[in-house]
């Protein structure tokens, strides 16, 4: 359905460009309601998403125990690309999911250590408790998160972990401008 | 006002990620739809944009064997007997502005960044349906039009020579919608 036919495409040609317009192949699936319309599609995916919120622990705890493991393979052998790809992309989801799950401290900690893994000039000379610093607060954030005041400490524990890494990263690339732009540059996801 | 009729539309949704999949899924057929393909690779993800023709693509960034952005550029081919029209919404966990830019250079129609979010993700589906922008074809580009507004305060070089119609002022269907209200 998405496609339309080649006789509805209109292409304008310009010296160093086309422009190519279509009738909106996804027009058909636009409804006008009434504005009283009762129903909630984001209400109801809302809901969903709270029905199965009971197995984001469990899934949060895979996670984790993935980071854990690309973290051992590195501590026993060494870094190679696989093992700080791997390494990578565990903090990555955890950083990507870890606030949908109800973890938002570990997604804010995972951030943190993505940012160590990508601009740290030289990963054998990251000191190694930079590294079991951010894992070892990420499994207690998912251990602990169900007492209340164990929510403020993952906050505060996170934003401490994020000034110590930023501030490493900072001066080790103090002569690298292109990483410490990057690195200084804001986020556009948003806030806790 | 208007409503998107979901269970005509025909998703595909990329992660190598299966909770997020399984998340992504939850939220698609709460909205309505009925027709979810999913894909664990970029690989497979172009293998089945071949075979299901989906209306709307949804993909991560980093996944293995090509990740989500040469996905679009692999769907973004002019030629392809394909469709390179799609919509693809990117779903990921890089929020940096530099990544947003290649991104949208690779031909991604929307962003969204992690953590996802029901009310993003619908406004991100509703972008792409009620406000579908032409697409521009160039040397070293074909995807969506990058220009989303125009700015009549621009001071440097224009980038695009041509015509007096260098940029193209298209309301979208929804503003349409409304104006004729």
């Amino acid at each position: 359905m998405a496609k339309n036919s080649a006789k509805d495409i209109e292409v304008t040609a310009f010296a160093t460009h086309q422009i190519i317009t279509q009738p909106n192949p996804l027009r058909k699936v636009l409804r006008r309601v009434e504005e009283k319309d009762l129903d909630d599609p984001i209400g109801r995916a809302e809901q969903a998403l709270a029905d199965l919120s009971g197995e984001f622990k469990s899934w949060m705890t895979t996670e984790v125990n993935r980071l854990s493991s690309a973290y051992v393979a590195i501590r026993n052998d060494g870094f190679t690309k696989a093992r700080r790809d791997e390494l990578f992309h565990a903090a990555h989801d955890i950083k990507g999911d870890a606030a949908t799950f109800g973890f938002p401290a570990a997604a804010g900690v995972a951030e943190s250590l993505c940012r160590v893994i990508e601009h740290a000039p030289d990963l054998e000379k990251v000191p190694a408790e930079l590294f079991t610093h951010h894992i070892n607060a990420i499994l207690a954030i998912v251990h602990e998160n169900t007492k209340l005041d164990s929510i403020s400490i993952s906050a505060e524990l996170s934003r401490r972990l994020r000034k110590v890494a930023d501030d490493y990263l900072a001066d080790v690339n103090r002569d690298r401008p292109e990483h410490l732009e990057v690195i200084l540059a804001p986020s556009i996801a948003p806030a806790e | 006002m208007f409503r998107i009729d979901f269970n005509k539309l025909r998703f595909l949704v990329c992660d190598d990620n299966p909770h997020m999949r399984r998340i992504l899924r939850t939220l698609l057929h709460s909205f309505g739809a009925r027709e979810v393909y999913e894909a664990e690779d970029g690989a497979t993800a172009l293998e089945m944009y071949s075979h299901y023709v989906p209306d709307i693509v949804i993909t991560d960034w980093a996944m293995p064997i090509f990740d989500g952005l040469e996905l679009a550029q692999m769907i973004r081919q002019p030629e392809s007997k394909g469709n390179p029209y799609a919509p693809i919404i990117m779903l990921t966990g890089h929020s940096e502005k530099r990544r947003v830019t290649v991104a949208r250079d690779a031909g991604v129609t929307e962003f969204l960044a992690k953590p996802i979010s029901a009310k993003g993700l619908y406004q991100r589906i509703l972008n792409v349906v009620a406000s579908p922008r032409p697409f521009i074809k160039t040397k070293t580009y074909f995807g969506p039009d990058r220009r989303r507004n125009t700015n009549s305060a621009y001071m440097g070089p224009e980038r695009r020579v041509g015509e007096k119609h260098e940029v193209l002022q298209q309301p979208s269907l929804l503003d349409k919608a409304r104006s004729s209200i």
